[in-house]
């Protein structure tokens, strides 16, 4: 590809990026056969969903193509509800998870007050502590607070995992934006929470997608709290419901297949929603230490 | 995300004692401090919502598991309700003894040094592949954001989700790996259930799912290498390695140092990835530390919620004499590589 299209490449970088066309054909090939490795696991789930349940777990790629693994996972059990109660457990996540790891990255960033670093070391231990220690006793708090089988008992539980690595991204997002726009903004008379809210969160897009994307993700798919602190078919978000359903279900994939495949589908929209954002917010959040 | 590496917060540390020290001069303690509020009340206000959830969801539970791990509680003594009657909590502290028993007895230290066998891989090999992806897509080519899309993928299913489609591809009877393997004529592999088969498979899926998060974060600090280094560097000569070593290296080294200790402390914790594919099986041969403190209070009988605490504050100690480790060592060597 080097060969033909030469005159680009030479204006932009007169030594870099000139590749043999051997080189070229060993990267390519690289990448399609990692590409291939990242996604056949998932596009194999995607080809048995559509395959009659009984030939779940045939070779073919194609075979008897249906929709009837879909149907009957609508038909037969409370996928659905499962569905709306993940879909509103994580939603919640993050909304509020962004809201707060937005003005808390903000004032580490900005602001120097008692607490500060305190508050920074915690936020990084915090992403050490084992579900093992926490869950019994989280349990019983939940308990107690009668948040047990409510969906904002597990928006708590998940704000605190995803709380704290977002708040960190975004404090090294905002770092690099400029002070100078804060400080026009007091110049102009606003107070600090509206230079964070008129000012400064929008110019933060990228680093609210990576963060959103995250929070979403987590909560999407977390599975140790979600069995442990909902019971009863008509609470159990997806990571609980699946499991009931293997139990339910034995080893037939074919049920299984097509409820993966729906799981899948909100968690890469939100993907491809920010995804064009990814790798900006990351680094921005990442390089700047 | 980027955790707080060296220099800065030292100078951050340095301008917070500045601060106290200046406002601590000045007048009686109370004016002091109503001073101080009003100076900091928008920061504080700011940071008060993360403060609170962190301090009652994990504050609190982190106090009660570190109690309990001085304690005998186990799911026949603690406080419980059978219907109507309430009956009080009867376990008893007894020290250390837990701590004794779980680093003199076998069972902790075997599974910690496969804990550590896990992280060491799972983390040098994500990051060895996060890096060289980073590299290859670093780099003017046709269709780079298709094979971005691509690549990142794995990290946009959910975890259970695609390990539940590694079981799948795993599985010894039916799966497809083992119908390629006896397709073509060899015999087909105890994927999940050999003990030295199954700790690869578990490293292998954890790998999977971790190299895109390392290939995004070292793309973007890839990216952030101004490129007049790199055609500086040609005049005068360098070779790619040179190139390499001595300008995307040291430019990647902010990135790498949070991307590591930040992965290590995951891996470290994987549960989903263990507990989902092989539920810490064949026998113990894949439990990692948190699996099995898991085990301890879930699924054992009667639950051991002593040991389990044990072992979870075990974990929580090691991690941070990691993290400080790590600090320190980066600190000395002036945060090079």
């Amino acid at each position: 590809m080097t060969t033909t299209t030469p005159t680009p490449q030479a204006l932009n970088a007169p030594l870099r990026g000139r590749r043999s066309p051997l080189a070229s054909a060993g990267l390519h090939l690289t990448l399609i056969v990692t590409s291939v490795i990242a996604v056949f696991p998932v596009l194999w789930v995607l080809l048995t969903s559509l395959k009659p349940a009984k030939y779940a777990s045939t070779t073919d790629f194609v075979k008897e193509t249906t929709f009837e693994n879909y149907t009957n996972l609508l038909k037969d059990t409370p996928f659905l509800t499962w569905f709306g109660n993940s879909l509103l457990v994580a939603g919640l996540t993050t909304l509020i998870g962004v809201f707060i790891s937005a003005t808390t990255g903000y004032a580490v960033s900005r602001f120097r007050f008692p607490g500060k670093r305190g508050l920074m070391w915690t936020l990084l231990i915090t992403q050490m502590f084992p579900v093992a220690v926490l869950i019994v006793p989280i349990y019983n708090i939940m308990s107690s607070m009668g948040l047990l089988n409510q969906p904002a008992g597990l928006v708590i539980t998940y704000l605190t995992i995803a709380v704290p690595f977002c708040a960190w991204m975004m404090k090294g997002f905002f770092d690099t934006i400029p002070r100078e726009i804060d400080e026009s903004g007091y110049v102009d008379g606003l107070t600090p929470f509206g230079t964070f809210w008129r000012l400064i969160l929008p110019l933060a897009k990228p680093g609210i997608a990576v963060t959103a994307f995250y929070s979403f993700i987590t909560a999407w798919g977390e599975v140790a709290y979600a069995s442990a602190f909902m019971v009863g078919d008509e609470n159990l978000t997806l990571a609980g419901g699946l499991q009931k359903f293997v139990n339910q279900y034995g080893a037939q994939w074919g049920p299984m297949s097509a409820a993966s495949v729906l799981i899948a589908i909100p968690a890469a929209l939100v993907f491809l929603f920010v995804q064009r954002h990814l790798v900006t917010g990351m680094s921005a959040g990442a390089v700047k230490g | 995300m980027a955790v707080d590496t060296t220099g800065q917060s030292v100078a951050k540390a340095a301008g917070d004692t500045v601060a106290r020290g200046r406002s601590r001069g000045t007048g009686k303690r109370r004016s002091t401090r109503k001073r101080s509020f009003a100076t900091h009340w928008y920061a504080w206000a700011m940071v008060a919502p993360v403060v609170v959830v962190i301090g009652v969801i994990i504050g609190y539970p982190l106090v009660r598991g570190i109690y309990l791990s001085f304690t005998d509680a186990n799911e026949r003594n603690v406080a419980r309700s059978i219907g109507v009657n309430q009956i009080p909590a009867t376990y008893e502290f007894v020290g250390v003894d837990n701590y004794v028993d779980a680093l003199t007895g076998s069972q902790f230290l075997g599974t910690l040094v496969w804990t550590v066998v896990w992280t060491v891989a799972c983390v040098s090999i994500t990051f060895a592949l996060g890096l060289g992806l980073a590299n290859l897509l670093n780099r003017r080519i046709a269709g780079r954001s298709v094979y971005r899309t691509l690549l990142i993928l794995p990290w946009a299913v959910p975890g259970f989700v695609s390990v539940f489609a590694w079981r799948f591809l795993f599985d010894e009877r039916r799966g497809l790996l083992n119908e390629i393997l006896t397709g073509g004529g060899l015999s087909a592999v105890p994927w999940l259930n050999d003990p030295t088969v199954a700790k690869l498979a578990v490293i292998a899926v954890n790998v999977w799912l971790g190299v895109p998060f390392m290939m995004v974060a070292l793309l973007g600090g890839l990216q952030s290498i101004p490129g007049e280094l790199y055609e500086a560097a040609e005049m005068d000569g360098a070779n790619a390695w040179q190139r390499f070593r001595n300008i995307t290296m040291p430019g990647l080294s902010s990135v790498s140092t949070t991307v590591i200790l930040l992965s290590t402390i995951w891996t470290f914790n994987m549960f989903p990835v263990i507990f989902l594919l092989t539920r810490g099986g064949p026998g113990e041969a894949t439990q990692i530390l948190v699996t099995q403190a898991y085990k301890f209070s879930f699924e054992i009988s009667p639950r051991d919620f002593a040991q389990s605490s044990t072992w979870g504050v075990l974990i929580l100690v090691l991690l941070m004499v990691f993290a400080a480790i790590y600090r320190r060592v980066l600190r000395k060597q002036g945060e090079v590589w």
